[in-house]
């Protein structure tokens, strides 16, 4: 063995034969916890070139992480690599001593993480925390680290490099933080990269940013990388070959475009499907769920583990004896984990074909809640008294209508005031100018406190994260019935029976009403969030966010919910969103929303279609779509959204327009042009001009 | 940083000024007089009627307080009707003689209260861990008086190696260290387990925090995992906790004071205030104060120091 690994190691490298970087070889892991061993990854096995990228992808709790702490040797207290081999450049990790594995961590092999703010020490600067990888691993003095940290710097574009170095983490922005995360894991050359979900949390613009930013590393500094997400867009822009994980198990893996084009294995169908695309909304085909849920750990079925969720399952060959991963296709490089592989009938990709259909100019309703001239101001003090400071214009001027029965949306990056126009609507803050209209009563003025109780029926909401929002003390039954006896003035057997109603609304079952909030999972929890918002049959639901926290696959369940409830209640929906994909496939018209203004605004098929506002042309080119056969245009955003005190005077975008006409773009608020479908676009350049150019997505 | 100084310099003030108000209010509520106090239950009540007019204690409130304050703002503190002499004569030796106690107690608890909190929270549920947790509790709970008759009884009695009191006087044939030894250790055994388990709490904090995931998955050995990037941010929570340690230690040991006989600025503060003293216990007052205004201040500064997100906002 020791001299097998010698030999790979002092062999001169063969042009073009590419040598394995990380080999993975039957991998077991499991954590070992009060109720027992837990094996979170049964057996694993695969195998990294140089230079190659391997996306992992999979829903939450199918062990991807996991798999990517267990190759750099950290799993934590409770974590154990307890079978396999894990090959790094020849030699097993799992047998290494302490000190040769932090011979190669940040070396050899580096690693970048989720949550960039919090994977960096707050109280060193930046300067300090990249000099540190040099003086581990290469042996060099204090002045030479320093070169090669601020030649990093530059290299991962950010500005100004010798000025970063001395600033601490928090002074940057969630982008920039990234960029540092990624010059530190590069400081020392690594063969190979481990990167956790490293676009996670960050906006969409900024997203494509560090994605261009690994995809350009990537072929200078020819590390492998093994790329984690959930999200199958970024994979796809990053990565040579794909693995699909579930509940621990790779069950499908090979190159990008072979298992896109043809993919073979029940999961990685189903996955594809319930993701919405930037080129297929709600009209042209629904999402298609995942019935089901992931099995516990503790409790695997026989068999293959996906099948209790397969529509193609057989139970008797499925759910028998192991299923081994064979590989399919004449490349060699597809491996299926499938008894059915091969008899499977080519995957159809729902909606790519399909042209937007125009459905929705025909007619327009009645508006349930008018916008007009919105303004939400906050003063920001300075010094002790307050007197001096500045004024926030979080929301400032925006003129939308959402009509009757329909979903208006609601899209922008974190910052561009869609959370402070929520607060605005629910009477948490109380309008600065402007009026807010809701079904006939201005209520921009009325606290909540203060509004009268048909007014609070007419609104509701439904959070991004239902696991806060429901009392964990209380049953569902019981959260539903008070909502009810709250908001309709109706109690006992009445109440009781419309909660069975609800839970019907929500495709929940009737004994669910006994149950408290901890026995149900995520999808459920919303479920139970989206009756309790119905409950008072309000005029308006505001959702803020109320599917991100999800997996796609549950996702793709509570959207078609809201689609399915809207068109039996007739409900109107203000949906709150950053995403456009989703906003693509629900929504009916949209606003797109700019450091408090609105930039567009109009029909769903006249947003995803030429004229574009620059901004919505660049955030519909920074979305990653999950199918390589998609083309789109890139435009790259620079810079950062401005801070709200230097807030540009013309237009909010003119700091970073990749179109600017000129100073007029910074001196002169754009004129809102309306087009004769009711488009508007707040730009200098005509709407002529802004129609000549070709779709971003084709 | 001027704005802030003056700003806490003029809170200062007005603190002292509502002090030294309530401290006379208070005074003034008390039953029984303070020239009978001082010529004890014998004197005749003409001697006692006599002996207020003297002090001028017969005056409204308002005034004497007024004549208090006027004085004070020139630097003289009053007239001490228990030590019977001017109160800026005392008032120096027994701040002083507390001090140095303090001072020692302190010099020993914080590093070691980090040493020993830093080692306990580096490793959460380790031996080390759990045996400091456990000696920590237990010396916390044990109250002054009883902790300093065990240790007199084990090294005055048993062992004769120490003083059983500390007059701060040589002619008892003992050092000045030697009598400072036991009141300094007890102090030390009462404070160090609870400023321990703040730091060790913070510190266990810290260890899970990613950036010491970054560290380590960097190369770093566990040595400078500690002292490079951890060691720093769990000192930011309990700093101003230690800060606070101070104040304890110059006004909070009365207990310590009264079993050692040590003639500190706490037992002079209950002698006065059992006599009725007003000029002493205001003055004291006015130091606790002070005290604690300027750990307050200096634990401020350090925690910007500390803690750069603060620095700059």
């Amino acid at each position: 063995m020791s001299s097998a690994t010698a030999a790979t190691m002092d062999r001169p490298q063969a042009e073009g034969a590419k040598r394995p970087i990380l080999e993975l070889r039957n991998v077991s892991i499991s954590y070992f916890v009060r109720a027992g061993e837990l094996k979170v990854v049964p057996n694993i096995s695969l195998t990294l070139y140089e230079g190659e990228a391997l996306g992992l992808v999979g829903e939450s709790g199918c062990g991807k992480s996991t798999v990517a702490f267990a190759i750099m040797k950290y799993l934590g207290g409770a974590g154990r690599v307890t079978g396999g081999e894990i090959l790094f450049e020849g030699r097993d990790m799992t047998k290494m001593s302490e000190a040769e594995l932090r011979g190669i961590r940040g070396g050899r092999m580096a690693m970048v993480y989720q949550d960039p703010m919090s994977s960096l020490n707050p109280v060193i600067t930046i300067g300090k925390q990249l000099m540190e990888v040099p003086l581990i691993h290469s042996n060099v003095n204090e002045a030479e680290s320093y070169k090669r940290a601020v030649q990093m710097l530059k290299e991962v574009n950010l500005p100004d490099p010798e000025h970063i170095m001395t600033r601490y983490p928090h002074q940057l922005s969630g982008g920039q933080q990234q960029r540092v995360v990624i010059a530190m894991a590069l400081m020392a050359e690594p063969s190979l990269l481990v990167m956790d979900e490293p676009t996670t949390g960050l906006d969409v613009t900024v997203e494509a940013a560090v994605l261009d930013l690994v995809a350009q590393l990537r072929k200078r500094h020819n590390s492998a990388i093994v790329f984690i997400s959930h999200n199958l867009g970024t994979v796809v822009r990053i990565c040579d070959r794909i693995g699909v994980m579930y509940a621990g198990e790779l069950v499908e893996e090979g190159p990008i475009g072979e298992v896109f084009r043809d993919p073979r294995h029940p999961y990685t169908r189903g996955l594809l499907n319930c993701i919405p695309t930037l080129n297929a909304d709600k009209r042209t085909r629904p999402l298609s769920a995942i019935p089901g849920q992931v099995p516990p750990i503790l409790d695997r079925p026989k068999g293959c583990i996906f099948a209790p969720r397969c529509p193609a399952a057989v139970p008797e060959r499925c759910s028998v004896a192991p299923i081994p991963t064979e590989t399919y296709g004449s490349s060699g490089q597809h491996r299926v984990k499938c008894v059915r592989m091969e008899e499977l009938p080519k995957h159809e990709r729902p909606g790519t074909s399909a042209a937007p259909a125009n459905a929705n100019a025909a007619q327009r309703h009645d508006a349930v809640l008018t916008l007009d001239g919105l303004k939400k101001t906050y003063h920001q003090a300075i010094g002790m008294f307050g007197g001096a400071g500045y004024d926030v214009h979080a929301v400032d001027g925006i003129d939308v209508a959402a009509e009757r029965a329909e979903t208006l949306a609601i899209v922008g990056e974190s910052g561009c005031g869609k959370s402070t126009l929520a607060k605005v609507l629910t009477g948490i803050e109380l309008a600065s100018s402007g009026k807010v209209t809701l079904a006939g009563k201005d209520i921009g003025n009325t606290a909540v406190e203060n509004r009268d109780g048909d007014t609070k029926r007419a609104i509701q909401m439904v959070f991004q994260n239902p696991e806060s929002t429901l009392n964990p003390s209380h049953t569902i039954g019981y959260v539903m019935e008070r909502a009810i006896s709250k908001l309709k003035r109706i109690g006992g057997k009445a109440a009781r029976a419309q909660v069975d109603d609800l839970l019907r609304t929500v495709n929940l079952p009737l004994e669910f009403a006994n149950r408290k909030s901890r026995q149900l999972s995520g999808g459920q929890k919303q479920r139970v969030a989206i009756a309790r918002a119905l409950a008072g049959e309000p005029e308006l639901i505001l959702a803020d966010e109320p599917v991100s926290a999800l997996d796609v696959s549950v996702q793709a369940a509570i959207i078609n919910l809201l689609v399915d409830i809207q068109k039996k209640r007739g409900s109107t929906l203000l949906f709150i969103s950053h995403d456009l994909s989703v906003v693509r496939y629900l929504a009916d018209h949209v606003a797109v929303m700019y450091l408090g203004k609105v930039m567009e605004y109009g029909s769903v098929a006249d947003i995803f279609a030429p004229p574009y506002h620059p901004y919505t042309e660049a955030l519909m080119s920074a979305v990653p779509i999950a199918d390589p056969d998609v083309k789109q245009r890139r435009i790259i955003l620079e810079g950062n959204v401005p801070s709200p005190q230097n807030r540009p005077k013309g237009c909010p975008f003119a700091t970073r327009c990749p179109r600017k006409v000129g100073s007029i773009c910074d001196d002169t608020q754009p004129p809102e042009q309306v087009s004769e479908s009711g488009h508007r676009i707040a730009c200098h350049i005509p709407m002529t001009e802004l129609a000549s150019v070709t779709q971003v997505v084709f | 940083m001027l704005a802030f100084l003056s700003k806490r310099m003029a809170l200062l003030a007005f603190t002292m000024l509502v002090v030294s108000a309530l401290v006379f209010a208070a005074f003034e509520f008390t039953p029984g007089q303070v020239a009978r106090k001082v010529l004890g239950p014998f004197a005749t009540q003409d001697q006692v009627d006599r002996l207020t007019e003297e002090l001028g204690l017969n005056r409204p409130v308002v005034v004497r307080y007024g004549e208090w304050l006027g004085n004070t703002l020139t630097g003289d503190l009053g007239y001490s009707t228990l030590y019977k002499t001017d109160v800026n004569k005392i008032i120096g030796d027994r701040l002083q003689n507390t001090l140095l106690l303090a001072g020692i107690a302190f010099a020993i608890i914080v590093p070691l209260s980090i040493i020993l909190g830093i080692s306990a929270g580096m490793k959460e549920g380790s031996f080390l861990d759990r045996s400091i947790s456990v000696a920590s509790i237990v010396t916390t709970s044990v109250p002054e008086f009883a902790s300093g008759v065990f240790l007199a009884s084990i090294f005055v009695i048993w062992l004769g190696w120490l003083p059983g009191t500390s007059p701060l006087d040589t002619g008892t044939g003992w050092s000045i260290w030697q009598q400072l030894v036991l009141p300094v250790c007890v102090m030390v055994l009462y404070d160090l387990g609870y400023v321990v388990r703040m730091v060790r709490a913070s510190m266990v904090e810290v260890m899970t925090r990613p950036y010491i995931r970054t560290a380590i998955l960097k190369g770093l050995n566990f040595r400078a995992v500690i002292l490079k990037h951890a060691l720093r941010n769990a000192m930011i929570a309990p700093f101003t906790v230690i800060l606070l340690q101070l104040n304890y230690l110059v006004t909070g040991v009365v207990v310590v004071e009264a079993v050692f006989a040590y003639p500190g600025f706490g037992r002079m503060l209950l002698e006065a205030a059992l006599a009725q003293d007003v000029a002493v216990v205001e003055a004291g007052a006015l130091f606790a104060v002070l005290i604690s205004v300027f750990t307050q201040i200096a634990g401020d500064l350090g925690y910007m120091m500390l803690n750069p997100r603060i620095r700059f906002s």
